[in-house]
């Protein structure tokens, strides 16, 4: 039976707690470099640790894929993940709610700032087309959605944020190599604090690597990671603008 | 062998209006010159190094002159009546000219001629240099010779230039043909070459001379090894193009990532400014011998790949026609097109077969570069991998040239050693098992991949029409490209492009393009 308190990986049997694992050594390959391997294995806390394949893949590198069968369970009952919440609305629903709360378009900046180069992400929510047959923020009929690209700085943000009257801002970032993501998204927030602009818009943040947890952390309403589309951001925006009642209050009519 | 029944009149209308398109920019690109085409120019005459502020010296040269307004006449008119006048190397000139000990707009001028004959010298000279290292390029390659087609191309990208040479040897000795070390993230929008041998980068490393220097030798030494020579590729794009052609030519790179549009669409970078970048970096690529890759794979990263394809093609004929005009050779430009149709589509792969064979079949004699899945890699590494194996069939079965490895973890990160190898190991097993498939195998006459070829072929041609009514400015304002439309003002870099003086002085224009083909 299943014990939720202490959760092992499954393979072929409950409770037999295998992984599997690829590694490199760096150290040329010998039954020494082949014991290395399984030993290091053990001391990752996998029992009955067995190297399936050893190859030296260049004169000073060794590559293992090694099986173990893991000791440690986990207790999934104690565990409380911060997510965004939300209710998905669909495309319609979202031109719809803001049909209702507003008079007016909803404006969003969308940027891959500072040292970013990498569009992908920002586009799958933001382009029309958007990814995966879910239609981006550009198709929306009651959003002024403005894509500004990659490698885009910070200051340029906050100047289209002046320009469009923007109501949220999404950033994306894609490389988190030695951290320069948390650089980047830092800057961002200091620099809409030192404006005054911070608690005008909703700040939104996406990535890979991104989680809800670390936008929360670094001052950003909401992070989203892999499998999101433009509906499930456009369901927080809407949701977030109205909840913090941000929306001028002389033109709402719902 | 051809296999998708193409009329050749259509692809020779194709080439001719895409002809039409280039001559309306060459006008454009031949009344104008840029900030980093003189820094270039400076940098052929020998000038290395930075200030004390880690500023170049070729961009403290030229920043003066440019403010000064004078640029127009050409750096080499005023470096040039320098050299004469102080009788310095260029070397020490430069660092008069930074220090401030010298300046160069107060000397006297020497008439007009004496100035042309001796920057006629010293292009000429500096050019030996050049062509010196593309005769030693063809001496290895004679000697030890090169990996068979398609070549296996991968990247490193640690950021540390000594662990990028430890990494790029450890892939040669896996079976890689070429080495791409990835520039660090944002390198593209510096208006300046940083210096040196670098250790710190983000998702890539600087292209510096003294790192494209520091890979060379390491790729030499494992070349011996190996008994092949091993290609090295960087990225001549950006706002510095046409310095790292030189630097690039000057330390015997063999191929560089060099786009006619690619900044213009994908960096924001001006399109006046680009337009006469590319052409000065193309005139010393041609002249150095080395393979350009050119970046239409990209397209399909923000546009999708089946109702986009023949924006590809159209792109690579028009790549192909600016190449032409600084006189490269069809075996030197390494048109690129990317294997990205969403994998959900019913006979995706059959797509993929009439795009990648109809490349190879318009551009015979090029060495085309084939990119793996990108756009539709997930973290799920296994799914990954199987579908860079069905990159590497197609790769194989339509004869692709430089094919950039996938890589199972492209998704989640930079490549660790062991993805690498696996990626390695796993094309090595598709290509040896499918060797001779290509004389095998041809389409059904009339069948999809026929059929499907030849409208992409029909639609890439009326599109270059349609440019060619437009011009490309425009076109790239209204975003016919990759979806994405740039204004011709907008972008950054605009304010280094001049406007050149009848008396613009630049050896190297005419003296590159007599021997880009002549020498190959």
């Amino acid at each position: 039976m299943l014990d939720v308190h202490h959760v092992k990986p499954y393979g072929d049997t409950l409770n037999d707690g295998i992984v599997q694992l690829s590694f490199t050594l760096p150290i040329p390959l010998s039954n020494a470099a082949k014991e290395a391997a399984r030993q290091l294995t053990a001391n990752m806390g996998l029992e009955e640790a067995a190297v399936a394949h050893a190859e030296g893949i260049s004169d000073t590198f060794s590559f293992f894929i090694v099986y173990g069968k893991c000791s440690h369970g986990v207790n999934i009952a104690g565990i409380t993940v911060p997510e965004v919440a939300l209710e998905v609305l669909s495309k319609k629903e979202i031109d719809e709610f803001i049909r209702t709360h507003l008079n007016r378009k909803l404006n969003v900046v969308g940027a891959c700032i500072e040292s970013d180069a990498h569009t992908v992400g920002i586009d799958a929510i933001m382009n029309i087309k958007g990814f995966n047959g879910h239609k981006g923020l550009e198709s929306y009929h009651e959003i002024n959605a403005v894509n500004m690209g990659a490698q885009v700085a910070c200051e340029e943000v906050i100047h289209k944020v002046y320009e469009i009257q923007a109501d949220a801002i999404l950033i994306s970032q894609v490389v988190t190599q030695k951290n320069i993501h948390i650089t980047n998204l830092t800057r961002l927030v200091d620099m809409l604090e030192a404006e005054g602009l911070r608690d005008k818009v909703t700040l939104v943040v996406g990535g890979p690597r991104i989680s809800h947890e670390l936008a929360k952390e670094l001052g950003y309403d909401a992070g989203f990671s892999s499998n999101t589309y433009a509906e499930h951001v456009a369901s927080f925006l809407v949701q977030e603008v109205k909840r913090k009642n941000m929306w001028d209050n002389g033109k709402e009519t719902g | 062998m051809k296999k998708l029944n193409l009329s050749q009149d259509v692809i020779d209308c194709g080439r001719k209006y895409a002809k039409r398109i280039v001559d309306q920019v060459q006008e454009h690109i031949d009344a104008h010159s840029t900030v980093a085409v003189e820094r270039s120019v400076l940098r052929l005459l020998g000038i290395d190094g930075v200030d004390q502020a880690g500023v170049p010296l070729v961009n403290g040269i030229v920043e003066e002159l440019h403010n000064a307004g004078v640029l127009g006449k050409g750096a080499m008119y005023w470096f040039v009546n320098g050299m004469i006048h102080t009788k310095l190397s260029s070397q020490q000139l430069a660092e008069c000219i930074v220090n401030k000990t010298i300046h160069l707009l107060e000397l006297p001028r020497i008439p007009k001629g004496e100035i042309e004959d001796a920057a006629l010298q010293l292009a000429i000279h500096s050019l030996t240099k050049i062509k010196e290292r593309r005769q030693e390029r063809e001496a290895w390659i004679a000697s030890i010779g090169k990996g068979q087609e398609p070549m296996l191309y991968v990247i490193v990208a640690t950021g540390n230039v000594y662990e990028d040479a430890i990494q790029a040897q450890a892939a040669a000795r896996q079976g890689a043909d070429i080495i791409a070390v990835i520039r660090t993230t944002g390198q593209s929008l510096l208006d300046y070459v940083p210096y040196g041998p670098t250790t710190t980068g983000f998702g890539g490393t600087y292209a510096t001379q003294a790192n494209f220097q520091i890979l060379r030798q390491a790729l030499d030494e494992v070349g011996k090894e190996v008994n092949r020579y091993i290609y090295l590729t960087n990225y001549c794009s950006g706002l510095c193009m046409p310095e790292i052609a030189v630097m690039g030519a000057l330390e015997r790179l063999d191929v560089m990532l060099n786009d006619s549009m690619y900044g213009i669409i994908f960096r924001d970078i001006n399109m006046k400014r680009t337009f006469v970048d590319q052409y000065f970096s193309r005139l010393i690529n041609g002249y150095a011998g080395i393979i350009i890759n050119t970046g239409e794979d990209n397209y399909l990263t923000t546009a999708d790949a089946i109702e986009s394809g023949h924006t590809v093609l159209a792109s690579e004929l028009i790549n192909e026609q600016f190449a032409f005009r600084c006189n490269m050779t069809s075996e030197q430009l390494g048109l690129g097109h990317a294997f990205e149709i969403d994998p959900q589509t019913p006979n995706g792969f059959m797509y993929e077969l009439a795009q990648a064979q109809l490349v190879r079949e318009v551009f015979p004699k090029s060495p085309i570069k084939y990119m793996p899945p990108t756009k539709y890699m997930t973290g799920n590494i296994f799914k990954g991998h199987v579908q860079d194996t069905l990159f590497n069939v197609c790769s194989i079965m339509t004869g692709q040239s430089l094919h950039l490895l996938g890589i199972l973890t492209e998704a989640i990160h930079t490549p660790l050693i062991h993805d690498r190898f696996l990626s390695i190991e796993s094309a090595k097993y598709v290509f040896n098992n499918l060797r001779g498939i290509t004389d095998e195998i041809y389409f059904r006459e009339g069948g999809f991949i026929q059929q499907r070829a030849q409208e992409v072929l029909e639609k890439a041609v009326s599109l270059l029409e349609e440019i060619a009514d437009v011009g490309l400015m425009q076109a790239l304002t209204l975003g016919y490209f990759a979806d994405i439309s740039r204004a011709s003002e907008g972008g950054k870099g605009l304010q280094g492009v001049i406007v050149k003086e009848c008396s613009y002085l630049n050896p190297f224009i005419p003296l590159m393009l007599k021997g880009g083909k002549s020498n190959a």
